[in-house]
């Protein structure tokens, strides 16, 4: 330090690692959460859904029938784990890429393809307590603080959950709804899902913090890094911290350290800033594959059971994209819902347009 | 002389800048190794280094709050902002300090640099990727703001923006990127800040507009072919270039306003208020405005039914010259 006057050390901290279910699907019984059978294999088949329809999404971009999508293959076991970890009551914030949160908090995938088909109309029926996409990075941290603190304020016992990335961390939002959390202790779950890329950056080019976990500590609360390969690591860490957060204890930072396998958004090219072979790395390290292992393991899957759900899920799927492309949106929507009531301006604008519309068809 | 889209004008323009002044550097998210997500800086890494071509972290404010403190410093920074969607952010860093270093300082700091990004609709993009934001910045005094119609313009009016003494945002219309290409020179030319170009010479009305609306208005003009038009191009909306506007409309008498933004308190309506000023007594006929409605820009089911279309200005046309 070159400046030799003595110190003496006066906080003294650290961040824990947490792992249940190892890449090769091993568990560690000391540390397995009590799930019943039917709830493994809900996870399971939860993950599995996603996975297909990310897949289908994908390959509607790729023929032009949906907007830029970014895909969250790879991270299903982050998602899936900690979404199954909250209640329905509880807050749920998303980014943009926490499809598989959605798909377990129970929003028909009809609706998440017409929103990426190009219509806010899919969110027209969110189930409650369930937010809209925050497309800007970052900014959605402060809303779930403040839809905590709102809980705590009206004493309501429920929790808010927030998804972003690790981009993210390097957001001013962040830093503010991290630090508003501490001081006013709201009962906010805060998820950092660390894929390792934002678009081209890599994770340690994004900050020179060892983790992203600590920098809870900075703010007074907790963090803890978890395999967000894992599923079951993700839910357990999740749990503690909504039952902490509901007996007043506060917020919890969760660092899932995972890998986004696709591209950053259809729009990339990750050939540009990696390597083929990081990603094969991380394919051995798939949070589904372990996850069918530990089942096969416990007696609970086979190859029947794997070849039903893959045939459901794909007609699920394809029925929710029938349904998607046969919707199309009314021109009013984009008037009626910019104030509660029209103003008489929008209202003329509405009805200019109308007319052009009108004359259009006429014609 | 080759001829380059948009894209590849502004990317030449930055090699040919950073050549010749050692102070120019370009940061920004994935500017660097990815070459940026519309490839608008692509080759700037390996040719100049990361000192010169660096990729930020994830943070908007940070990058145009870090790049003031270089400016002020002697370097000239060029900033990307990767989408005018996540532009909100740094207005806190412009309007309370970029724009207004010089004038706080009284001349003894200044503030060179340029803040890029890509604005506009029509290529079928997420929410906060599609909208037209000019009008916050115009709004702010000591800022200048920039858009571009085309691979030549871009490439001299950036020259000119990193050259000039103060804060310049530079809007790059996206729908616009690759649309087509024109002639480019290699080597040093500069199209001058604050002066708006006549396109089209016409008698009967003049339509003024910027961006990606030119190429609108362009087509328009097929649509009307009996009529004289007098298309103008701003190219700077601040400062804006009175006399070219007001010596047309004496002309015409006629005036029609086209762009993409929303229409209340769009720059039309400050065109509108200076030809009330200083053309009045000349008009035949109400100056028009064909704009975007004040509504947020909708995803693209609706998209179409937002942005004004050539049938639109078309209408507008003739319904003006026939007033």
């Amino acid at each position: 330090m070159g400046v030799n006057v003595p110190r003496q050390k006066i906080l003294d901290m650290s961040v824990d690692w947490l792992q249940i279910l190892d890449p090769e699907g091993n568990v560690d019984i000391s540390l397995e959460p009590a799930l019943d059978n039917e709830m493994l294999k809900k996870f399971y088949r939860t993950m599995v859904l996603t996975r297909l329809y990310d897949e289908k999404a994908v390959k509607l971009q790729r023929q032009g029938r949906m907007l830029t999508y970014g895909s969250c293959l790879g991270q299903e076991a982050s998602q899936i784990g900690s979404a199954f970890a909250m209640k329905p009551d509880d807050w749920f914030f998303p980014a943009f890429r926490e499809h598989g949160v959605q798909i377990a908090r129970g929003i028909p995938m009809k609706n998440l393809y017409i929103y990426w088909m190009g219509s806010e109309d899919a969110n027209m029926e969110l189930p409650p307590q369930n937010f809209t996409v925050a497309i800007p990075v970052a900014t959605q941290v402060l809303h779930a603080v403040g839809a905590a603190w709102a809980a705590k304020l009206r004493k309501k016992n429920i929790a808010s959950v927030v998804y972003f990335g690790d981009g993210a961390t390097s957001e001013g939002d962040f830093h503010e709804g991290m630090n508003f959390a501490g001081v006013f202790k709201t009962p906010t779950v805060f998820i950092c899902q660390n894929n390792q890329y934002a678009i081209s950056l890599p994770r340690e080019k994004q900050t020179a913090s060892r983790t992203l976990a600590q920098k809870a500590l900075a703010y007074g609360f907790e963090g803890i890094q978890v395999d967000g390969n894992d599923a079951l690591a993700v839910y357990s860490a999740t749990k503690a911290a909504l039952d902490k957060a509901k007996s007043g204890g506060g917020p919890t930072m969760i660092e899932c350290f995972t890998y986004r396998l696709a591209a950053h958004t259809t729009s990339d090219d990750p050939t540009k800033y990696r390597k083929k072979d990081e990603e094969e790395e991380w394919w051995k390290k798939d949070p589904i594959k372990r996850f069918r292992i530990y089942l096969e393991k416990k007696g609970l899957w086979n190859q029947d059971h794997e070849e039903k759900l893959q045939k459901e899920a794909t007609a699920q799927i394809e029925k929710a994209v029938e349904e998607a492309e046969a919707y199309n949106p009314d021109f009013s929507n984009m008037f009626k819902y910019v104030y509660a009531q029209i103003t008489p301006g929008l209202k003329e604008q509405m009805d200019e347009l109308s007319g052009i519309i009108a004359k259009r068809k006429g014609s | 002389m080759a001829k380059l889209n948009m894209v590849q004008a502004i990317n030449l323009a930055l090699h040919e800048e950073m050549k010749r002044d050692p102070a120019v550097l370009v940061m920004g998210e994935d500017v660097g190794m990815d070459g940026g997500v519309f490839r608008v800086t692509e080759g700037l890494l390996d040719k100049f280094g990361s000192d010169r071509v660096i990729d930020t972290p994830l943070a908007e404010s940070g990058i145009v709050g870090s790049a003031i403190g270089m400016a002020v410093s002697g370097l000239k920074p060029v900033a990307e902002i990767q989408f005018e969607g996540f532009s909100y952010m740094i207005i806190d860093q412009l309007a309370a300090h970029a724009s207004r270093i010089r004038y706080r300082s009284r001349g003894m700091y200044h503030c060179p640099m340029v803040i890029r990004a890509p604005y506009g609709g029509g290529v079928r993009a997420l929410e906060h990727h599609s909208e037209a934001v000019a009008t916050f910045f115009i709004h702010i005094p000591g800022l200048k703001v920039v858009i571009p119609s085309s691979p030549y313009d871009a490439k001299g009016l950036l020259l000119s923006a990193i050259r000039d003494p103060d804060p310049v945002i530079f809007f790059e219309p996206k729908k616009l990127y690759r649309a087509f290409r024109e002639e480019v020179p290699d080597g040093d030319y500069t199209v001058p800040l604050g002066a708006g170009k006549i396109l089209t010479q016409g008698e009967d009305v003049t339509v003024i507009s910027w961006g990606a609306m030119v190429n609108v208005c362009q087509e328009a003009l097929e649509k009307v072919k009996e009529i004289s038009v007098e298309l103008i191009d701003l190219r700077t909306l601040s400062p804006l270039d009175d006399k070219i506007i007001i010596d047309s409309v004496k002309k015409t008498g006629r005036c029609v306003v086209v762009h993409e933004e929303p229409r209340t308190l769009g720059l039309g309506a400050e065109i509108i208020a200076r030809i009330n000023e200083k053309a009045f007594l000349y008009l035949e006929a109400p100056v028009k405005r064909v704009t975007g409605y004040d509504v947020p820009v909708p995803l693209p089911k609706l998209e179409d039914y937002y942005l004004p279309g050539a049938e639109k200005v078309a209408d507008a046309i003739k319904e003006t010259a026939g007033f």
